[in-house]
């Protein structure tokens, strides 16, 4: 398909489907989710048009999109504003049961993904298992036609909202730690399970922490073989890496900060960008953009030359992260005392009073501080370095 | 834009790494640098005759018509090999200039002899005490009945003794608001004084006194210097960093294999997290320069309205890759890295010259500034 008519045929779409209450819930995102009201209202919206799988193949529901399809997809997405969807279905769960799920698991599961019927959220790390996951205490010990499921997950984002919950728990004491792991999908409303929402350093509740206590949970729901949920997991994990497309989103941060930039003025009362000391910090940040952009290009490449971008994906974590993390350094410094003003209940859906200050400066502090998060979820940047030396270098 | 090299390309690639590998050892190289040579005439008469040189000349010239990629994977081969040569001010500079100005007549009269591998040239623009650039250039040019007269100093030209034409910018006129054009002189003109040594890499350089000086011709037309400069500089940055990211790649290959062999406290030094982490962020510097070098390559034969920004934006991060690269790489081998023996501060020494080769990171960040598409 000619790339651009899809473009334009994506823009179009954007510009009926998007309501001003979906813009602004695309723009105040300070992490990687949007308030969950508008994610849902939003994903129901690309249920409808058959587009809230892009990644899935066509005959699970999916887009059957090529991969420039996929790019430009999310790329317009993004840059219209639109709230983000959650990853844990569509992105994580989805694809691992295509691969490994039975086929009454995926006839089961996947129409409902889709839909949104089932909110799910990732029941990996826990409280003593955080980069070094396969040490999992979280057990699960069979019981006739169950599992009965004992311990605690954490950094469980929108657990409060999720209906389901897919987890590794430990089958198995013997031999190595990731030897004795399976993979379990949960209904969140089963006897004996807890959730407690974790106030984040923005005042937010996105994270949680879901305690299992005597939890019975059928065997039917185990996906894989009996202790090789760790496999399952790497699979996970590796989509978690290179599934995301971080140019898209510095493209949306370099936005701001050109807004910001041009809107706010310097001491001299000249707008702050056109201080050549700002200027050429803008610039070098675009110019690592740049390369990272042109590192996802080369990337896609190689996936559409059916090769494996292997270790190139835990490079575009480190640099994606650490870039970010940068890009709100400056807008703080561009926004100077009027990044002050704590102002929750503006960021809520259907706020109607009046901001301190330009909308936003609303999200500046809060996305400095989430941006923190992102080099230590999903394999700290250390785990990815360890990853480069280890499977690259062959250290 | 999406990168895939053809089968063609990819076998000059490896046909280029395969001849380095095999008749450019260090120490052959270190022979010819104690030589008191810039460079190997017989090297340069088998890059000639594998047609390296005219790679990127026109077909009705003696060339082969090809582009920045071609010249590309050339050069990160020259740059693994810490190549001598003078690539960059011959075949990339001195003959890209003479087809930028589109004369015929000049190209037909020095262009089959730079493909043949008989002609060397060089690029006289700096002058002492200051940075090139055009607002810089003292030298004069002065015209009567048709043909042009040269005065004034150049400093820091490279391939300088070896040049047998010498691209010279010039003022017509004398006052700073003239023109500054670039004027073809040969090495056997009168009212030349040239002064040879080697720089920090090896190679040599010359300074120029020009004393009325007849100049062969002008290239295009008058005020045209920065117009070439700029045309050919793309190009020739591009080289330059293809050649410094096959350096990069060269020293961080040398120190994964040193630290993985050298042991220390009981275990060899590539067990330390803090130096395999070290490496990790080497190769994440080459890697994100590679992207953008590809890209720009890429770009610039596609004749993109980006190219120029990339360009610009591949010289940044090519400085920055190449500090981090070579500094480290001098770090992790530790003291043994401080001498002569090691080819490893050779590599340092190259990358460090070639940050200076057609403006400054911080010249290029402006440029990246100034480039900026509108939001």
């Amino acid at each position: 398909m000619n790339r651009e008519i899809f473009r334009a045929e994506v823009q179009a779409f954007l510009q009926e489907s998007l309501t001003p209450e979906l813009r602004r819930a695309g723009r105040l995102m300070t992490s990687v989710f949007a308030d969950f009201e508008s994610t849902m209202q939003w994903h129901r919206i690309l249920h409808k048009r058959g587009w809230v799988a892009a990644d899935w193949p066509e005959e699970y529901g999916g887009t059957g999109w090529d991969i420039n399809q996929r790019y430009i997809f999310q790329e317009e997405c993004k840059l219209a504003g639109a709230p983000a969807l959650l990853p844990m279905g569509l992105q994580m769960l989805g694809p691992m049961l295509i691969g490994y799920g039975t086929d009454e698991q995926k006839a089961y599961y996947l129409p409902r993904i889709l839909s949104g019927e089932d909110v799910w959220c990732q029941g990996y790390s826990e409280p003593g298992a955080g980069s070094d996951l396969a040490s999992l205490k979280t057990t699960a010990v069979a019981d006739g036609d169950d599992y009965v499921v004992n311990g605690s997950k954490i950094w469980t984002s929108y657990a409060q909202y999720a209906n389901k919950i897919f987890c590794l728990v430990r089958t198995s004491k013997e031999g190595k730690p990731q030897r004795g792991i399976s993979f379990l999908l949960i209904d969140m409303d089963t006897p004996g399970i807890t959730v407690e929402p974790i106030i984040g350093l923005d005042g937010r509740a996105e994270q949680c922490q879901v305690f299992f206590d005597d939890v019975r949970v059928p065997r039917a729901n185990r996906v894989g073989e009996e202790n090789q949920g760790w496999t399952v997991a790497k699979y996970l994990l590796e989509f978690e890496r290179g599934g995301h497309n971080f140019t898209t989103d510095l493209k949306k941060q370099l936005a701001r900060l050109r807004k910001q930039g041009e809107g706010e003025r310097g001491t001299n009362g000249a707008p702050v960008l056109a201080d050549p000391v700002v200027d050429q910090r803008l610039a070098d940040l675009e110019v690592e953009a740049l390369a990272l952009e042109c590192t996802e290009l080369r990337i896609k490449g190689a996936l559409t030359a059916g090769g494996n971008p292997g270790a190139l994906s835990s490079m575009v974590k480190i640099v994606g992260t650490e870039l970010g993390q940068r890009l709100s350094e400056l807008s703080l410094d561009l926004l100077g005392p009027e990044v002050a003003a704590y102002q929750p209940d503006a960021m809520e859906p259907g706020f109607d009073g009046e901001i301190i200050g330009p909308e936003y400066a609303l999200t500046s502090m809060a996305e400095y501080i989430n941006n923190r998060a992102t080099t230590i979820y999903g394999g700290t940047a250390e785990i990815q370095r360890d990853i480069i030396a280890k499977h690259v270098l062959d250290l | 834009m999406h990168i895939e090299f053809s089968e063609e390309q990819t076998m000059l690639r490896e046909s280029a790494a395969k001849y380095l590998a095999d008749n450019y050892s260090f120490e052959s190289r270190q022979a010819v640098v104690n030589s008191g040579n810039g460079f190997s005439a017989d090297q340069w008469t088998q890059f000639a005759e594998m047609g390296w040189v005219a790679m990127g000349l026109p077909e009705e010239h003696g060339g082969f018509g090809f582009g920045a990629v071609e010249n590309m994977l050339l050069c990160e081969e020259l740059g693994r090999h810490l190549v001598l040569e003078p690539y960059l001010e011959t075949a990339v500079v001195a003959a890209g200039l003479l087809q930028a100005s589109g004369d015929e007549d000049l190209m037909s009269r020095y262009l089959p002899g730079i493909a043949e591998g008989s002609l060397q040239g060089a690029l006289a623009h700096a002058e002492p005490g200051g940075l090139p650039g055009l607002a810089n250039v003292a030298c004069t040019a002065s015209e009567s009945d048709g043909s042009f007269m040269l005065s004034g100093s150049k400093s820091v030209v490279g391939n300088g003794p070896a040049a047998d034409i010498i691209i010279v910018s010039a003022r017509e006129g004398g006052s700073p608001d003239d023109k500054v054009s670039l004027f073809v002189v040969e090495a056997n003109a009168g009212g030349i004084q040239r002064r040879d040594y080697p720089t920090w890499d090896g190679r040599h350089a010359s300074d120029f006194e020009f004393e009325n000086t007849p100049a062969i011709a002008r290239l295009g037309a008058p005020g045209q210097a920065g117009a070439l400069l700029d045309a050919v500089g793309d190009r020739a940055i591009l080289a330059a960093c293809a050649e410094s990211v096959g350096a990069m790649a060269s020293l961080l290959d040398r120190t994964r294999d040193y630290t993985s062999q050298r042991v220390q406290f009981g275990q060899s030094l590539s067990r330390f997290q803090v130096l395999r982490h070290r490496m990790a962020d080497m190769f994440v510097q080459i890697e994100l320069t590679r992207s953008l070098l590809q890209a720009a390559a890429w770009q610039l034969d596609a004749g993109a309205p980006d190219a120029a920004r990339l360009v610009s934006a591949l010289k940044v991060r090519t400085v920055k890759a190449a500090r981090y690269v070579s500094q480290n790489a001098i770090q992790l081998h530790g003291g043994i890295a401080m001498t002569e023996e090691l080819p490893v501060g050779h590599y340092f020494k190259r990358l460090a010259l070639l940050e200076h080769w057609f403006g400054s990171r911080d010249e290029h960040l402006a440029r990246v500034a100034a480039l900026r598409p509108a939001a």
